[in-house]
């Protein structure tokens, strides 16, 4: 139904912080794209521009190709749901869903109409007669992604609408939020600091950084290839071991396959390395081999962490199932050539 | 619900309400008795004997014109007062809302009024309108009306409605900055992106939400209008001209203090008392229920 095109946005405060340095996105219509990175990094910021909540300072953002820089919020077509749900408190879930609709002047049968159908897509009917301060918390976040939903806007604007349920409804609403985005095909722009519901839900990932994007495109693709150091401790959890190389060399290592040239940084992932001696029949001449001392295990069920020290820092290690590994062992640590990642001084990936 | 509170100790939850309680007792169940019992008096024309007369003084003070006069004056200078006051606090609040830069400075400058003295206020109001030396009556001339509220009892009543409304304002807008304050920023930007527009924003979501603020200022200035504004109405009009600014609290301070009719001044005092009693009753009882906390 809808693009959205940011070309070099830049938000710049009255006090001359710069909180967005020049982004350029082209979402795809009918795709999801999550804005992931950490706290200040500018993700929300840019969302808040998308929406017309806040002024650009520079460049163009586009909705279904036509720019919007000068139109209010109340004129975009979109809608969005916030953190902390922002339901209007003085109004049952009917009117909360219903007051955008009438706003617009929707017939009232009408109005009638798309509220209870929502409400049934979300399963929300037996709820229209309460108010929000009866509501559970995941109620409460239905409710705000049915009044997004019931004025079939544009676009979606989710500004990490997921943080504050428990860890069980995050991941039964995230699966949902995806259902309904693509059955819906409505563009989305979600907002999160969490790695694992960017991943997830992503059909474009952008990762940011201090105002500007690390790395963009497909979340699996940014996972294999991470564009920068930054990128690679971003993505994934526990994040990708990374350890200095001091001239192609890394310290306490057994055997190192050949380095690039411009390398500073060696990463690898814990889960792409194992704890064994042999190369087993792996071609063993290309593979990293380490010793490293436990510190510490963390077994979570299906799998282990084992927290260890090598000579150049710390890395993590995830091994499957059980282990009988106890703080203070020596454990030869595994990797193959392809799945090492090397990195420049700048930390761009080389 | 909270969790109730248990003292082991008996006599300690005495103790405490003590202080309170003394002084309920002393400032206002003792002289209100007294009231009650001198409305019930007749005292002769010399002052020296008083004969108990039941409700005979009731009787004389409600069939009294000037009192049901009285009446209507206090209800228009009360309504109008609250109104005048809430609603100009209201939209002061609104604008001062949307002011980013020295926030603190005009909010500062809109609360001095409020420091100043109700029967100052009335002699700052006077002097300015005084019909013959007021600087604004001069204007107010020059623009072709006919000012003289010495003589004309409506614009005596738009004075001292100006002059009281105008000291209640601060005190009512710091309210209405803090019930402002107390709105989620993103229910308004929900509700734009919603579709309303500023308008429509501010009556549909803003004011309900501030009712339990709006609430609390109309008992609070109410109670004010009846009571508080004694100095202003003294200081500005002393009631007059003729009867036209007698409000029911001026003209018990009248009858009982200037004209020495203590018994029919004291029945008017006890009437007063009901109403005020009756009135935030009424107010608590039914405005309370279309208000929504949180």
């Amino acid at each position: 139904m809808a693009t959205v095109d940011l070309k070099d946005v830049r938000k710049v405060y009255a006090g001359g912080v710069e909180a967005v340095k020049g982004v350029s996105i082209a979402i795809p219509d009918k795709s999801l794209c999550v804005l992931v990175g950490p706290s200040g990094c500018g993700k929300s910021t840019l969302l808040r521009m998308i929406a017309g909540l806040e002024t650009i300072s520079a460049g163009s953002c586009a909705i279904d190709g036509k720019v919007v820089n000068a139109v209010g919020p109340t004129e975009r077509d979109i809608a969005m749901v916030f953190q902390n749900y922002a339901l209007y408190p003085h109004m049952k879930v009917y009117d909360n869903m219903a007051y955008g609709l009438r706003n617009r002047g929707t017939p009232k049968d009408e109005v009638d109409k798309r509220v209870r159908s929502t409400a049934k897509t979300l399963e929300l009917e037996h709820l229209l007669e309460r108010r929000p301060r009866e509501l559970s918390g995941g109620q409460r976040q239905r409710v705000a992604m049915g009044r997004a939903i019931v004025r079939n806007p544009k676009v979606f604007l989710f500004d990490e609408p997921l943080s504050n349920l428990d860890a069980k409804l995050r991941g039964q609403m995230r699966v949902e939020i995806k259902n309904l985005q693509r059955n819906l095909g409505v563009t989305s722009v979600y907002v999160t600091h969490d790695q694992l519901e960017a991943m997830t839900l992503a059909d474009v990932l952008v990762v940011m950084n201090a105002g500007l994007v690390e790395q963009l495109g497909a979340p699996l693709d940014i996972y294999e290839k991470p564009a920068s150091t930054f990128v690679a401790s971003f993505i994934g959890a526990p994040p990708m071991n990374l350890l200095p190389l001091r001239s192609g060399q890394l310290e306490g290592a057994v055997t190192l396959p050949a380095v690039p040239t411009n390398a500073a940084t060696l990463g690898f992932r814990p889960e792409d390395c194992e704890v064994r001696t042999e190369a087993n029949g792996v071609a063993s001449d290309g593979a990293l081999r380490l010793m490293a001392k436990v510190e510490g295990v963390e077994p979570v069920g299906a799998e282990s962490f084992l927290y260890c020290q090598v000579p150049g820092g710390r890395i993590v290690v995830r091994v499957p199932g059980r282990t009988d590994v106890t703080p203070g062992d020596q454990l030869p640590v595994f990797a193959r050539r392809e799945k090492l990642h090397f990195f420049g001084s700048d930390g761009k990936r080389v | 619900m909270t969790p109730r509170v248990v003292f082991p100790n008996r006599i300690l939850p005495y103790l405490l309400v003590a202080p309170q309680l003394a002084i309920t007792l002393v400032f206002f169940y003792w002289p209100a008795s007294q009231a009650l019992y001198q409305s019930m008096l007749r005292e002769d024309p010399f002052g020296l004997s008083s004969k108990f007369v039941w409700f005979a003084n009731f009787r004389k003070v409600l069939s009294d014109p000037n009192y049901l006069n009285s009446v209507q004056v206090t209800v228009i200078f009360s309504v109008a007062t609250a109104a005048v006051a809430m609603g100009t606090a209201l939209l002061l609040a609104v604008m001062a809302d949307k002011v980013v830069r020295s926030r603190g400075l005009y909010r500062t400058l809109m609360i001095w009024p409020y420091a100043v003295a109700p029967a100052i206020a009335g002699m700052l109001w006077l002097f300015l309108f005084n019909p013959s030396i007021g600087s604004l009556a001069y204007g107010l001339r020059m623009l072709g009306i006919n000012w003289d509220p010495l003589l004309d009892g409506s614009q005596a009543m738009t004075l001292v409605v100006a002059a009281a409304s105008w000291k209640q304002i601060s005190y009512n807008f710091l309210f209405f900055v803090a019930g402002l304050q107390a709105i989620p920023k993103s229910l308004i930007e929900a509700a734009a992106i919603d579709g309303a527009g500023e308008n429509k924003r501010f009556w549909t979501i803003v004011f309900p939400l501030l009712a339990p603020t709006t609430f609390f200022l109309l008992v609070v200035n109410t109670v004010y209008a009846f009571f508080d504004t004694f100095g202003i109405i003294h200081a500005v009009t002393g009631g007059g001209p003729g009867k036209a600014t007698e409000t029911l609290v001026y003209k018990v301070y009248n009858d009982g203090f200037v004209n020495l009719i203590l018994g029919d001044s004291a029945a008017q005092s006890v009437i007063l008392m009901i109403i005020v009693i009756a009135l935030t009753a009424i107010q608590f009882r039914y405005v309370e229920k279309k208000v929504h906390y949180g």
